[in-house]
């Protein structure tokens, strides 16, 4: 027991960094996903095709191989980022481009009727989404959200290669110092594990306070 | 000065490239053929009446989901040769793949299988049919069809993710892709074909689990 209470500093610490970029990647794929999501059901196609191109490109990448693209590729363009920013940009991205579908399977999934209802009691269009379909399409995304959210938890652990100091880049370093490979990565996935069921408790509870009576 | 994307350097590294896609693609399929398998093998553990089997199996259906891929490929490939098991980066990587993907497969059969009615059970017991053939000769078969687009999908997502393999020294895709970035020192084109050579891929991919769906609702896979 003294022996893994030694190994857990420097690991709380990594996994301090991947927590942070959890959060910060969440509450930016958010708005992108709603925007995405509801941009792609535009019937003007100046809005609906680039976010058509912007979830496709991103759900039919590997997240790997976008974080390498914006890491290796844009400072080649003059744009210089820090790996971080880097990190959290394009892991928002990824997350939030298979937000957008769910977000528009939950608005096609609003009975038709209510926003026909709407309409003739001659609210806005602008009405029409923030009270009657939001609202009801809300509880649909939360389920398959809290999955992406998961999803999400799970590829930070990709900005690793992109030299972020985060847990499973401390566990690379913790094993090169100590040589206690087992030890390190049965923490190491129990961590990971436990921030999971962290994100699915929130997500019941988020599910318990959107419920449509 | 070069130009921002050199078409000519683009198209010298393509054959490399396709090199390293045929590795790419035998991961896949390996990787996949061993996760439909498990996956197959891990829902019925986890229907078991036995709670000594389900609540196991449960508890490491939802581990594996929930914990990275990277970090489970590194898990294979550092602890497995301390416990004396010796194997080459790739089998390692399609072994962790494989046995990731069986978790989310597994929740998948059992979708299906508890989407067939329970009159075709009772039927089947009162047939005097042993639980094996139950299983094998009448949920299977009604519960595994509805479902492989499903499966099709994490075929997809699978692709998409043996990129992670390069973590651990397999010269995959990307891996080759970096290879030639830093030996040329160009990084544009490799990356940016990488990207284009998945995305290409995971869009036909996607049109063909579509095109197999509609395919199956017309022979009845549809319930």
């Amino acid at each position: 027991m003294e022996d893994y209470l030694s190994l857990l500093p420097a690991l709380l610490r990594g996994l301090w960094v991947t927590v942070q970029i959890t959060v910060a990647a969440a509450i930016l794929a958010v708005p992108l996903a709603l925007l995405a999501g509801l941009g792609r059901m535009s019937r003007k196609p100046w809005v609906s095709w680039p976010a058509a191109v912007y979830v496709e490109v991103f759900r039919g990448t590997s997240a790997l191989v976008q974080l390498f693209w914006f890491y290796f590729v844009l400072p080649l363009f003059g744009i210089q980022l820090s790996a971080m920013l880097v990190g959290i940009v394009v892991l928002a991205a990824n997350a939030g481009a298979y937000g957008a579908e769910v977000v528009r399977g939950a608005i096609k999934g609003v009975p038709s009727g209510q926003r026909e209802a709407a309409v003739a009691l001659n609210m806005t269009n602008r009405q029409i989404i923030r009270r009657i379909v939001l609202p009801q399409a809300i509880p649909a995304m939360l389920p398959p959200g809290g999955n992406i959210m998961i999803e999400l938890l799970k590829n930070t652990a990709l900005v690793s290669l992109i030299t972020i100091t985060d847990l499973t880049f401390r566990a690379q370093l913790l094993r090169s110092d100590t040589l206690r490979t087992t030890d390190i990565f049965i923490i190491v996935l129990l961590l990971y594990f436990a921030v999971a069921l962290l994100i699915t408790a929130g997500v019941r509870m988020l599910e318990r306070r959107f419920k449509v009576q | 000065m070069t130009p921002i994307f050199d078409w000519a350097f683009a198209l010298e590294i393509l054959p490399t490239l396709g090199e390293a896609l045929i590795i790419t693609i035998q991961a896949t399929m390996l990787g996949m053929l061993l996760a439909v398998t498990l996956g197959l093998i891990l829902a019925l553990m986890r229907r078991a009446r036995l709670r000594i089997i389900s609540a196991p199996t449960a508890l490491f259906i939802e581990f594996v989901r929930s914990t990275p891929l990277l970090v489970q490929i590194y898990f294979l490939f550092y602890v497995l040769p301390v416990t004396g098991v010796q194997m080459s980066p790739l089998t390692t990587g399609i072994l962790a793949l494989g046995v990731h993907y069986a978790a989310y497969c597994a929740e998948v059969y059992r979708a299906g299988i508890e989407a067939v009615p329970r009159g075709q059970v009772e039927a089947a017991r009162a047939l005097n049919m042993s639980s094996w053939r139950t299983a094998v000769g009448i949920v299977l078969p009604q519960a595994v069809p509805p479902v492989v687009p499903a499966l099709g999908n994490y075929l997809v997502a699978m692709f998409k993710d043996t990129p992670l393999l390069s973590a651990i020294t397999v010269v995959e895709l990307l891996q080759q892709s970096k290879m030639i970035g830093s030996a040329t020192f160009r990084y544009t084109e490799p990356l940016t074909l990488v990207g284009l050579l998945f995305l290409a891929l995971s869009l036909i991919a996607a049109y063909g689990v579509r095109r197999l769906e509609v395919g199956l609702q017309r022979f009845g896979g549809k319930r």
